[in-house]
């Protein structure tokens, strides 16, 4: 069968340590050898990554691909593609579909889609509870047969303590973590920014980063009462980086992930009350960004995922409190990651390829996130150099909020396979 | 001198010498009150919307009127609720507005930075008439002159602003803009009615009245609205006007020459006892005419230059 | 743009002679039963305007009412320029329905500004007749305006200016000729 070459690229591979000019060899979709000057016989088409840097494919774990229900804002092809433009060969999607993601029909729909139109790799999450309604858990275990990688209410609290216990023992079996997205809806009071010196001079009602960390205590609490492996979505605030700390030090099967926005912006952007600057979790403080920034380089945060949140133009375009919550993150994540963190060298390269792959991979149990000759050949290659200005016209998603346009910088993805074939360009 | 602006959105955003302006402009404006034929031709042609989304006829109605006081035909449009409950999106609504040429358009809504959207999508000049919780510069405007006409001037006066911060577009108004005029000001009311790191704004805050309003010139009070009760904020209206409300017995010991001033409308017994509201210390009705006056000014103001 | 004066067209004793002049043309053409007041346009016009209610009032013995009028709200070039001008407040203290209203004001040049001045005149009452006294005549109307009593008569190119100085304002009474 035909194969490729991958010559001369800075191989950067954190699940063998390997920092070094290497040549990948794939064949039949995976990893055939790795080595220095790799002789292939005719017929292997040959890519020169001279000057690139050549990575396990980069997982994002937290992506909104919107279908079934709300494909006017993504479809999984769409959303697929832009993760492919955006360096990633596989996402993990998110269960508030429309029916939710609750019952394996859905599971095996998204599945089923995915497999015909998507161009890369899909792992469903399933939902916690029934419709996300917190009231009723949904059949977990159909869902983990059928393919869920983790459960999660992601967009709701399960508010319940005593349900989501429930939920976490009921998930133990399965090997899948439960993600939380932490937001006690009292104390956020549906509140469109952070509360601060910024929501006071703005006159827009705040939620306090207390309504973040008081559901991250309280899951931290579950996850040590039930054994379960607990994974923080989008953490946001020093108070959660410092609960997360203490509780690893205690041994707490807990995790957690950031998204590229709360690592480069503050509250302060909410000033031009521009809706692509509105999410859940808000932007918080500088204080907060440098606590995400610090957890990221040392470990404490395992992972970067977008929290890709497609909406339409009518969506974003209006009030801003009355905006929808989300960024579509998915095509300008790793660029402003390789720019504002690599660049200035607050994140060295294989930190930064593993938060990316290797501990995605791991934490979801996925097969991925390593170079090792047997693997899938999903491959994510960098050109460190490469100039780009974020232009969200020309993006592969079908909705355009973001909070970079216009933004420059230098580093992007240049080339992104799975299982040995390019996806992008 | 003169004002080179296409909206006015807020007072945070205007320099002392540009609140001057208008002062000045709206004590010279408001001699038209006094006459028998209450118009003048200056902004004659000039078409000037007011797209209200909160209703408000107070507001409202000073505005029209110092519109056609300057002879420029004042079209009202209320729309009531959000964009979500009309149908049509809110910028759907406004570029429909445009479509029809208007030179100002003048809105209040219950979103904060609402009239920044329309001003960056409207060709035409904005002005704010309330956003929210964010800001009600021609409520301000119209205070600070009161002040300054009673008072004569207005840098190194202590105001007090006693009430529900928190929710009161008035008081940030009131609050950017005196601190600019060198007002020193004084935010006082219960704990959960102030909001967050509110001394950061360059305010003192206190939680007990009596000390508060002590030495104050001017003692501003803000309208307790009754959903307070219902968000937790205060346990009851009737324990709040016992702690809060301003009465005869609390003004004694103030300053002889005190002020008391509301942006209306005045919840009588509530923040304010009927007899002080009635009292010689109350501007409340100067307010209101001066209200006419620093609209026209601020119409006249933007409606007249010629945009860059 | 700066000015350079280019000549002195009247000294201190010639603007003083010019307005004692105009008080008696305006007491003569009254003829004793004219109920005469006196409207200076702001700001120089309210100035002369007082000096010829004194001079009226060493004649005849009584002062005639002296107002101020401002006309920024009425002109025909508000919008066409960059700025708003200044607005100043209008202080007729006496009603001015059925009387005869003389307008004073330093300069007459295109007479925009008298035509102002006689419709702001008319929102505030109707007079019974509307006359006209300036200080200096130069030329160059753009509307069918015509002063009753001139101070002097200035032909001046359109480049020229003319500046009248006055101690109340400016420490010096006199009239000049200004090119840019």
């Amino acid at each position: 069968m035909s194969g490729l070459l991958i010559r001369n690229g800075r191989l950067v591979d954190p699940s063998s340590g390997t920092d070094a000019v290497q040549d990948v060899w794939i064949a039949d979709g995976h990893i055939h050898k790795v080595g220095k000057a790799l002789k292939a016989p005719a017929g292997v088409e040959v890519v020169d990554a001279r000057s690139k840097v050549v990575c396990p494919g980069f997982i994002d774990m937290h992506v909104h691909l919107r279908e079934p229900g709300f494909e006017y804002k993504e479809t999984i092809a769409s959303g697929t593609r832009a993760a492919a433009a955006g360096g990633f060969t596989a996402v993990a999607c998110m269960a508030n579909t429309f029916p939710v993601n609750d019952n394996r029909a859905v599971t095996d729909y998204i599945l089923a889609r995915a497999k015909v139109e998507g161009v890369v790799r899909v792992y469903p999450i399933g939902a916690v509870t029934r419709n996300l309604e917190g009231t009723q858990l949904a059949e977990m275990a159909e869902q983990a047969e059928a393919g869920c990688v983790a459960f999660s209410d992601d967009g709701r609290c399960v508010m319940n303590a005593a349900l989501y216990r429930r939920a976490m023992e009921y998930a133990l079996p399965f090997g899948t973590p439960v993600i939380s997205h932490a937001e006690d809806c009292h104390l956020a009071h549906g509140a469109p920014m952070h509360e601060g010196i910024v929501s006071t001079e703005l006159g827009l009602a705040g939620q306090p980063g207390a309504a973040e960390e008081v559901m991250v205590a309280r899951d931290i609490i579950l996850a040590e009462l039930t054994g379960a492996h607990l994974h923080i979505a989008h953490i946001s605030t020093a108070g959660a980086v410092r609960l997360l700390r203490e509780a690893r030090a205690r041994g707490v099967r807990v995790t957690a992930e950031v998204t590229p926005h709360h690592l480069l912006l503050t509250d302060e952007a909410v000033r031009s009350y521009d809706s692509n600057v509105k999410m859940a979790p808000p932007l918080r403080t500088k204080r907060d960004v440098e606590a995400c920034l610090e957890a990221l380089a040392d470990g404490t945060i395992d992972c970067v995922a977008t929290d890709h949140a497609p909406h339409a133009l009518s969506e974003k375009e209006g009030e801003f409190a009355e905006a929808a919550n989300g960024v579509a993150g998915l095509e300008t994540a790793v660029a402003l990651l390789l720019d504002r963190l690599v660049r200035p060298g607050v994140l060295d390269l294989p930190t930064l390829v593993t938060r990316l792959s290797t501990a995605p991979a791991r934490l979801l149990g996925l097969p991925g996130g390593t170079l090792a000759p047997g693997a899938a050949a999903d491959i994510t290659i960098l050109d460190l150099e490469q100039p780009w200005t974020v232009n969200p016209a020309t993006f592969q998603s079908r909705s355009r909020n973001t909070p970079f346009a216009g933004c420059t910088g230098t580093g992007a993805p240049w080339m992104t396979l799975v299982g040995g074939v390019k996806v992008s360009p | 001198m003169g004002w080179k602006r296409k909206d006015l959105l807020g007072m945070q955003d205007l320099e002392a010498s540009e609140i001057t302006d208008v002062l000045d402009t709206a004590a010279s404006m408001k001699e038209i009150a006094t006459r028998e034929i209450k118009k003048v031709p200056t902004l004659r042609g000039k078409t000037v919307v007011n797209l209200f989304y909160e209703s408000s006829t107070r507001t409202r109605t000073s505005f029209e009127i110092a519109g056609k006081w300057l002879s420029a035909d004042v079209i009202n449009f209320s729309a009531s609720g959000s964009s979500a409950e009309k149908g049509e999106s809110l910028l759907d609504t406004a570029r429909n507005i445009e479509a029809m040429s208007p030179d100002l358009v003048v809105v209040r809504h219950k979103a904060s930075g609402t009239p920044a959207l329309l001003a960056r999508h409207l060709r035409c000049g904005v002005v704010n008439a309330g956003d929210g919780a964010h800001e009600h510069p021609t409520q301000a405007l119209l205070d600070l002159m009161t002040i300054r006409e009673k008072k004569g001037h207005l840098e190194g006066l202590n105001v007090t602003i006693v009430g529900d911060v928190t929710h009161s577009r008035v008081a940030r108004s009131d609050i950017f803009g005196m601190r600019k005029m060198g007002i020193t000001v004084t935010v006082a009311g219960p704990p959960t009615l102030i909001p967050a790191q509110c001394q950061e704004l360059g305010v003192k805050v206190s939680h007990r009245l009596e000390e508060a309003i002590a030495h104050a010139d001017v003692i501003m009070m803000l309208r307790l609205q009754h959903e307070r009760m219902q968000g937790g904020y205060i346990p009851s209206i009737r324990e709040y006007s016992r702690v809060w409300g301003l009465s005869l017995a609390r003004l004694a010991p103030c300053r002889p020459d005190v002020l008391i001033m509301h942006p209306g409308p005045v919840n009588r017994g509530v923040e304010l006892a009927p007899e002080v509201a009635d009292s010689r210390y109350s501007v409340i009705l100067d307010q209101v005419a001066n209200g006419v006056a620093v609209r026209m000014a601020v119409l006249y103001l933007l409606a007249g230059s010629k945009k860059a | 743009m700066i000015s350079r004066e280019k000549a002195q067209v009247l000294d201190e004793t010639g603007l003083d002679r010019a307005l004692t002049r105009i008080a008696h043309e305006i007491v003569e053409q009254a003829g004793g039963g004219e109920d005469v007041v006196l409207v200076g346009i702001k700001t120089r016009g309210v100035t002369l305007a007082q000096r010829i209610g004194a001079k009226i009032a060493a004649i005849e013995g009584t002062k005639p009412a002296v107002g101020a009028l401002d006309i920024t709200l009425y002109r025909d070039d508000l919008g066409l320029k960059a700025e708003q001008p200044v607005v100043r407040s209008t202080e007729i203290g006496f009603p001015i329905k059925g009387r005869t209203v003389v307008l004073v004001d330093d300069v007459l040049f295109t007479g925009r500004t008298i035509r102002a001045a006689m419709d702001a005149l008319m929102d505030l009452g109707r007079p019974r007749i509307i006359r006209l006294a300036v200080l200096v005549d130069r030329g160059h109307r753009e509307l069918p305006i015509r002063p009753d009593y001139i101070g002097k008569n200035l032909p001046t190119s359109r480049r020229e200016s003319v500046a009248v100085l006055l101690s109340e304002h400016d420490g010096v009474d006199r009239v000049v000729i200004q090119e840019e």
